[in-house]
């Protein structure tokens, strides 16, 4: 196979095995073949309505078959494909869909009625599922798809195009959108993997939501080796979660340390898990009597511990085989890549020096949607001309052997249940609530969370109370980014300029 | 019997909601797919729940059949409460 496309991932597994499992979802359980006729259908029917190669579509919907679905018919009508988190709030959708500049929206019912009376001027909604349209201009998921052909789309893409967009939680409190092409995912898909030596028998279980980069490359991979998918809206209820992995013979878990502190604290026993094959974790480091911990639970399963952004996608795994000898080391470059540590005047540093960490390749993506600043920032030219590298803003050292160790970040960012989370954001919408003078947001250690938010805030003498700030986070933030905590203080502690010192506060 | 869920209702309209006025939607509306409480709320359900009712809840109930709406934990926490005759509401 020598795809170029994100969608030839899927049009490969649809020729060859096209009767073989794809996806379990939601009680259903659908071929390649299933799923090919129905992203075909999806595809034309955007292009019926105008959308195509160079547009961007957003889908604003829970892990679901119709996301699954989207993702790949946005792709066979040449578009660009942006998954927002379903619990991601008007607002902040509605300056999503205006940054990108997107031609459509395939949302929930009461997300088509929120996104409508946000953004009147919005080409196309589509209501998924939903078999009566929920109000004017808006589409139904029926009516959309009504008298669609399920005939593959001539392809009229390169892979120099853009084939999605990556919303992460920027430093400046407005996310970014990183934009990956076609050839920037392909790369990523299989040098990923190459080293987990993936293969069709492989049923991997994917309970990360697939706005977050690591849950979507679940669905990439499983399509580009022609395993099975089993897709899960979360990790609310383990036991459900441990239940589907005896009872589909999951072979690969892809975790965060949350899930994994969770299911540590369970009694695993009444489970048979012998199918499964590995375990991955990336997103914040595990603790290393975590993974001991693991290997016991789990016995017959590799554990890969990683580090990655969402702007290379992976970036570094440990072999497994390293495991025991350098358990806190996150270990190289993935296959067909390079990285190096580098000091702020721009010099390679050697072993056991503490710099920031560089990525050379193909995984290297394409930069900031509208946003050249930060783009240039992070994507700096590399050795050749033309090239770009990423600087990731991440502190690493290297050991003797050329192992790379996490040291800490550069900036403010937050890792809450292993997604980057930006305390501007939160900051910015602490000061939209009347009473609010001064907000500072930072991540405490968490045996759960990784990083738990607090929030400190000074208040006027409108008597705010803690309910007060939470029910306004609650009504403006994603689930994962509402502080659990909030102190009230005097004054915050702040720098000559009048600037906060968030590192004072944590 | 109305009392479980009332119990449930006040609990997660104070300290879920942080609503003002009470819990605002019908018993029967599901906790996740409407977000009214996330991932982590949950846990602390399962730990008011266990204190307030006086049961004990394995991590083999904790599954959306018994957590996603007042009405299914109402009816959860109340087959805990029959079946188990040493547990009594506080």
């Amino acid at each position: 196979m020598n795809p170029r496309l994100v969608q030839d991932l899927l049009h490969h597994s649809a020729d060859t095995r096209p009767d073989s499992l794809a996806l379990i979802c939601d009680g259903q359980r659908l071929t390649y073949a299933e799923i090919e006729r129905r992203a075909n259908a999806l595809a034309h029917a955007l292009l019926a309505r105008g959308i195509g190669r160079g547009d961007r579509v957003v889908l604003h919907l829970p892990n679901s078959v119709e996301l699954v679905v989207g993702i790949f018919g946005v792709l066979k009508a040449g578009a660009a494909f942006v998954v927002v988190n379903v619990t991601t709030k008007p607002d902040k959708l509605a300056y999503i869909l205006r940054n990108c500049q997107a031609r459509a929206l395939l949302t929930t019912p009461r997300g088509a009625e929120l996104s409508r009376a946000h953004l009147p001027d919005l080409r196309w909604v589509m209501a998924v599922p939903s078999a009566v349209a929920p109000g004017p201009d808006v589409l139904s998921y029926q009516e959309l798809l009504a008298g669609s052909v399920a005939e593959r789309p001539p392809q009229v893409n390169i892979d120099l195009d853009l084939a999605c967009l990556i919303y992460t939680s920027g430093s400046t409190g407005e996310p970014k959108g990183v934009m990956s092409d076609h050839s920037n995912v392909v790369f990523a898909v299989q040098s990923i993997t190459s080293y987990l030596e993936n293969t069709p028998d492989d049923v991997v279980i994917d309970v990360l939501p697939l706005s977050f980069d690591y849950g979507l490359y679940q669905l990439l991979m499983v399509f580009s080796f022609g395993g099975t998918l089993v897709l899960e809206k979360g990790f609310t209820f383990p036991a459900e979660i441990l239940a589907r992995m005896e009872k589909e013979r999951v072979t690969g878990l892809p975790g965060v340390p949350t899930l994994y502190s969770m299911l540590l604290g369970m009694d695993l026993a009444p489970y048979d898990l012998s199918s499964l094959r590995y375990l991955t974790n990336t997103a914040a480091a595990l603790p290393p009597a975590h993974i001991l911990r693991l290997r016991d639970k789990f016995p017959g399963a590799r554990l890969y511990s990683m580090y990655g952004l969402t702007e290379t996608k992976r970036t570094l795994y440990l072999p497994v085989d390293q495991l025991d000898r350098r358990p806190d080391s996150v270990g190289i470059a993935i296959p067909g890549t390079e990285v190096w540590v580098e000091d702020e005047l721009g010099h390679r540093l050697g072993p056991g020096e503490v710099g920031e960490l560089v990525v050379r390749g193909r995984h290297v993506m394409r930069g900031y949607w509208g946003d050249a600043e930060a783009t240039a920032r992070r994507f700096r030219p590399g050795p050749l001309p033309g090239e770009r590298l990423c600087y990731t803003g991440d502190l690493f050292r290297m050991d003797e052997d050329g192992y790379f160790y996490f040291v800490g970040r550069r900036d403010d960012m937050i890792k809450s249940r292993g997604e980057k989370v930006s305390p501007k954001e939160i900051e910015n919408v602490l000061y939209r609530l009347e009473g609010v003078l001064e907000a500072a947001v930072v991540g405490v250690p968490d045996p759960v969370l990784g990083q738990a938010i607090k929030a400190f805030v000074v208040v006027n003498g409108a008597g705010l109370t803690t309910a007060d700030v939470l029910r306004h986070c609650r009504a403006h933030l994603e689930d994962l980014m509402v502080p659990s905590a909030v102190e009230f203080c005097d004054t915050l502690p702040k720098t000559a300029s009048g600037k906060i010192r968030r590192v004072e506060l944590a | 019997m109305e009392a479980i869920e009332e119990k449930l209702r006040a609990y997660i309209a104070e300290n879920i909601l942080f609503s003002g006025n009470g819990y605002p939607y019908p018993d029967e509306t599901s906790f996740l797919d409407n977000g009214i409480v996330d991932s982590m709320n949950i846990m602390e359900i399962v730990l008011f729940a266990e204190k307030a009712f006086g049961i004990t809840i394995r991590d083999q109930e904790i599954v959306r059949a018994n957590f996603d709406s007042v009405a299914n934990l109402s009816d959860f926490v109340r087959k805990k409460l029959s079946g188990n005759g040493a547990a009594e509401p506080h």
